[in-house]
């Protein structure tokens, strides 16, 4: 995808460089359309009259998925020089997942 | 390379917010800050779906949430997400101003989300009586919600000094890192607002 | 700018501490601050062990007692225990990776203020009106309706100061990650740097459900929410959970850097290498992992359930491995060694069997129905006393001994340092060994008083008894830190002889800049390869060259100041109608320091390398 190489050399090739950005754009926008579709189709299941136990899953996978675009293409994690962000954003969500988990299981009135 | 050294578009890195050493500490540390956040919503959003229930005899959240409104507060964020890479996207390509004119427009898209969540607010409040105070589920639906809203207005005021600040200055080894730190911080927000729409609104307006 | 000391008065020092970005002087910085939060815990214990010394004692009020038994925990916890081992951490780490600082050194300092300023918020609450009281985990069924603001200094002090511990952590995990020396890699970084490494991850996951917690306990106290009031549907488990799930692993937090410090300690004091770094590493991670996955075993007897109540009982039994892993390495580290016993060697090998001791109670405790019999019990007060002061408290007064000569180039007294590891022994055992039998008996944990003759008198009395061979120890240490200063004699690089770890390769202090030339990293303990290879001191990682230091800067002070003001706003805002503006001024004393710090474009300055060549002996010699 983009060329991250930091090769301290000046003269590094311009137009390389700037249709490499190019085409990490392009996959950007395609992420963005596909956002778009996640979204619209979380949207109509809610509205359409598929039961509670069918919605509720889907959309929260939806919402993951959504998220994944947003993590991996427009945050880059998928590139090169991400492995301690990626490393420590999962960490977060781990913790994140049991505190939820808890709550929506060790609550009681 | 050093800071203050001047660039041209040949000479820009290809990674120029990780160029310097104190640009790939402002990278790592503020992932290392998303990863705590990530933390700090999901306390939140465990608070909300814990009390989701609880309106003690007022409104319940089916009767409230309005599918078209949150649709175009998503429409707005998700959008103003793209403008920002967009703006990235430019400064990777040392084009200073485009830079400015994009994340000029992720500013503007922000504040009409902002706008439309205060209306929102507003309505709450006028026609239902519905108030942080008024229930366990106004209290954690208010500081869920409004604390994600409290992040966009410092995103919104973060974007906006960078983009005042270094007005007359154009891209350099020192302002790049700071550019793209925001531009993360954006994105965050929008990945947070994802699972507000879906786990506040939408689960709640399906009952 | 000139490295040669220059004689300076007293306002230039103070200006110095308040501005400096320094990590060595921010280490003294936490060291004072800690230190003088330390004696403040202890007098509260003292004032505890007072009262309870004999039945029926009537030296303060319930009222009052519950204030003290309260902040002597939330003061010994968050306003001693973590600032020493911030100190530590603080002095040593970039040393050991063979860097010029932390990652960020304007937060190194942002961090300590606002721990700083959050502890004398939270201790004004003596004098004004009251300190808080429901226990230093302030359950919010008690929290809520405690009256007074106590409370209130609790949520807003702790707020304070939580930031800072949450900044300093995402420093240290920075800092590791990206500014190690050439050649140091992640499993050649000493034990002391590993231990920190996964402490600060702690910290990044487990404060910010404390910053939630408080946060929500202060809206409902002060702006009339209800999360936790169940009269509008609030509960008063999610306190509980967000408080513990903060909580436990907070005291890995605590402990972690503690092994770490005797992971230090015992090779260089029994000249052999740590057995089994490998395994040292790992067993430090998956005690980081397991510690996110216990915290209900503090919530047994809330009515969880029995399949709740097994899982946590068996994920906080597992943690037991991995400590007895870490456990058998230090004994067969020392093993075979050439054992020197000095003061931090006696606290090593004093805190294997007394943190085994908390260990295997914790085991105890895990165990579900028998913790029905534990809870709420002086059981409960024995072990985590046995594993705080046997774990963290020896750590910090070892490594403090260890490290002293480091951070201010003079070695504490052997005789005093011993003699107050003798008193501060046998007045540790005395005090809590008994508490095992008392809990085991019956006496309740958190009562101001007893009744006599239900078999708790003697055991009270000889608690207490112990309390001040405790107290004659820190008198001892406070005069060996005073003797030393004036009197002491300056020491060099490596003042032991067997150092491993690269902060013995530099000066005593070191200079500004730490390294002249950052160091080569051939292997673990780095110094002891070039030591074994019969050179003085450490092959250089690059050229001599300007150096670039960064700027000291007042704004953390001030941006921390802004927050203290504007905390007496949020809590006196329906009482008063200078609440109001007081919370926008001292939020816009920070936020508008936050806008200075930046547009000001700060380039810190150059140590040029004519300067660096003058430097004699500030080399990195072995």
């Amino acid at each position: 995808m983009v060329n991250n190489e930091n090769r301290g050399n000046p003269k590094t090739d311009l137009a390389y460089r700037k249709k490499k950005n190019a085409e990490d754009m392009r996959y950007q926008v395609i992420s963005f359309g596909l956002m778009i579709g996640l979204t619209l189709v979380a949207f109509l299941t809610v509205a359409s009259d598929a039961g509670v136990w069918f919605t509720v899953p889907f959309i929260l996978l939806l919402a993951v998925i959504q998220v994944a675009f947003q993590l991996y293409y427009f945050m880059h994690m998928s590139q090169r020089g991400h492995e301690a962000p990626t490393l420590f954003l999962y960490s977060g969500v781990l913790v994140a997942f049991v505190t939820v988990l808890a709550f929506v299981t060790l609550i009681w009135w | 390379m050093h800071t203050e050294e001047k660039l041209t578009a040949e000479t820009f890195p290809a990674s120029p917010e990780k160029a310097t050493l104190e640009g790939k500490n402002k990278f790592i540390g503020f992932w290392l800050f998303l990863g705590g956040e990530t933390v700090l919503f999901a306390s939140l959003f465990a608070t909300y779906l814990a009390l989701k229930n609880s309106n003690a005899g007022g409104p319940k959240t089916t009767e409230m949430f309005d599918m078209g409104l949150v649709f175009l507060a998503t429409m707005l964020l998700l959008t103003s997400s793209l403008t920002s890479v967009y703006a990235m996207y430019h400064m990777k390509n040392f084009a200073f101003k485009k830079m400015q004119v994009w994340l000029g427009i992720t500013v503007l898209l922000g504040a009409g989300f902002l706008a439309l969540e205060i209306y929102e607010f507003t309505h709450y409040i006028h026609e239902y009586g519905f108030t942080i105070q008024s229930s366990a589920l106004g209290s954690a639906f208010y500081t869920l919600v409004g604390t994600h809203g409290a992040h966009v207005t410092f995103g919104l005021l973060w974007i906006l000094s960078l983009m005042i600040r270094n007005a007359r200055r154009g891209l350099s080894l020192y302002n790049a890192p700071k550019f793209f730190v925001a531009s993360l911080y954006w994105h965050f927000i929008d990945v947070v607002w994802v699972f507000i729409f879906t786990v506040v609104y939408l689960m709640g307006m399906v009952g | 700018m000139s490295t040669l000391k220059k004689k300076q008065g007293f306002g230039a020092v103070l200006w110095d501490y308040l501005t400096t970005v320094d990590h060595k002087k921010i280490a003294i910085l936490y060291l004072l601050g800690g230190g003088f939060f330390f004696v403040l815990g202890g007098i509260e214990a003292m004032l505890i062990r007072v009262q309870l010394m004999i039945p029926n004692n009537d030296i303060m009020s319930g009222g009052v007692y519950n204030e003290i038994m309260t902040m002597h925990g939330t003061t010994m916890i968050f306003l001693a225990a973590m600032p020493l081992l911030f100190a530590l951490m603080n002095a040593v780490v970039p040393l050991q990776i063979g860097a010029r600082d932390v990652a960020f050194p304007f937060l190194n300092s942002l961090g300590f203020w606002l721990f700083l300023f959050g502890g004398i918020f939270l201790n004004l609450s003596w004098f004004l009106g009251g300190a808080p009281d429901a226990g230093w985990t302030s359950y919010a069924s008690l929290s809520l309706h405690s009256e007074g603001h106590g409370i209130d200094f609790y949520v807003l002090g702790l707020q304070i100061a939580g930031i800072g511990t949450l900044i300093a952590g995402i420093n240290f995990l920075a800092t590791i990650i990206n500014m190690r020396a050439p050649g140091m890699t992640y499993m050649r970084l000493p034990l002391f740097t590993w231990t920190t490494f996964v402490a600060s991850a702690l910290i990044l996951f487990a404060f910010p459900p404390l910053t939630v917690g408080i946060a929500l306990l202060m809206l409902d106290r002060l702006f009339g929410t209800s999360f936790f009031n169940p009269e509008l549907g609030g509960n008063t488990i999610i306190w509980e959970h967000l408080f513990w799930i903060f909580g436990h692993p907070e005291v890995y937090i605590l402990v972690l850097p503690a092994f770490g410090i005797f992971s230090e300690i015992i090779p260089v004091f029994a000249r052999k290498r740590l057995f089994g770094y490998s395994s040292m590493v790992f067993a430090t991670v998956l005690i980081g992992f397991l510690g996110f996955m216990v915290w209900a075993h503090h919530m047994f007897t809330t009515g969880l359930g029995p399949v709740a109540n097994a899982i946590f009982a068996v994920a906080t039994m597992a943690i037991a491995v991995p400590t007895g892993i870490k456990i058998f390495n230090w004994l067969l580290t020392a093993w075979g060694g050439s054992i020197k016993f000095t003061t931090p060697m006696l606290y090593a090998i004093s805190f294997i069997p007394s943190f085994v001791m908390g260990g295997v109670t914790g085991v105890m405790l895990a165990a579900a129905p028998a913790d029905y019999q534990f809870h709420d019990t002086y059981f409960v007060v024995a072990h985590f006393h046995y594993v705080i002061i046997g774990g963290v408290v020896f750590a910090i007064l070892a490594g403090a001994h260890y490290w002293w000569p480091k951070m201010f180039g003079k070695m504490l007294s052997e005789a005093l340092g011993k003699i107050t590891f003798v008193l501060f022994f046998i007045g540790f055992h005395l005090t809590f060994f008994i508490q095992h039998w008392l809990g085991l008996w019956g006496m309740p944990r958190r009562v101001f008083t007893y009744l006599p003759n239900q078999g708790f008198d003697m055991a009270n009395l000889i608690s207490s008894i112990g309390a001040v061979f405790m107290a004659a120890a820190v008198i001892i240490l406070v005069i060996n830190i005073i003797v030393t200063t004036a009197k002491g004699e300056k020491v060099g690089s490596d003042p032991w002889h067997d150092g491993r770890t690269l902060e013995w390769a530099v000066s005593s202090p070191p200079p500004e800049y730490n390294f002249k030339q950052l160091p080569l990293v051939r292997g673990l303990d780095a110094l002891w390869i070039e030591k074994r290879a019969g050179k003085q001191s450490m092959t250089a990682a690059e050229p001599l060259q300007d150096v670039h230091m960064p700027n000291g800067s007042i704004l953390p002070f001030i941006m921390s100041l802004g927050l203290f003001i504007s905390a007496f706003g949020f809590m006196y805002r329906t009482e008063f109608a200078w609440g109001l503006p007081v919370i926008l001024i001292g939020l816009g004393i920070t936020l508008f320091m936050m806008l200075l710090r930046s547009v000001i474009d700060d380039h810190g300055y150059h140590i040029h390398k004519e300067e660096l060549m003058d430097d004699d002996d500030k080399g990195v010699k072995a």
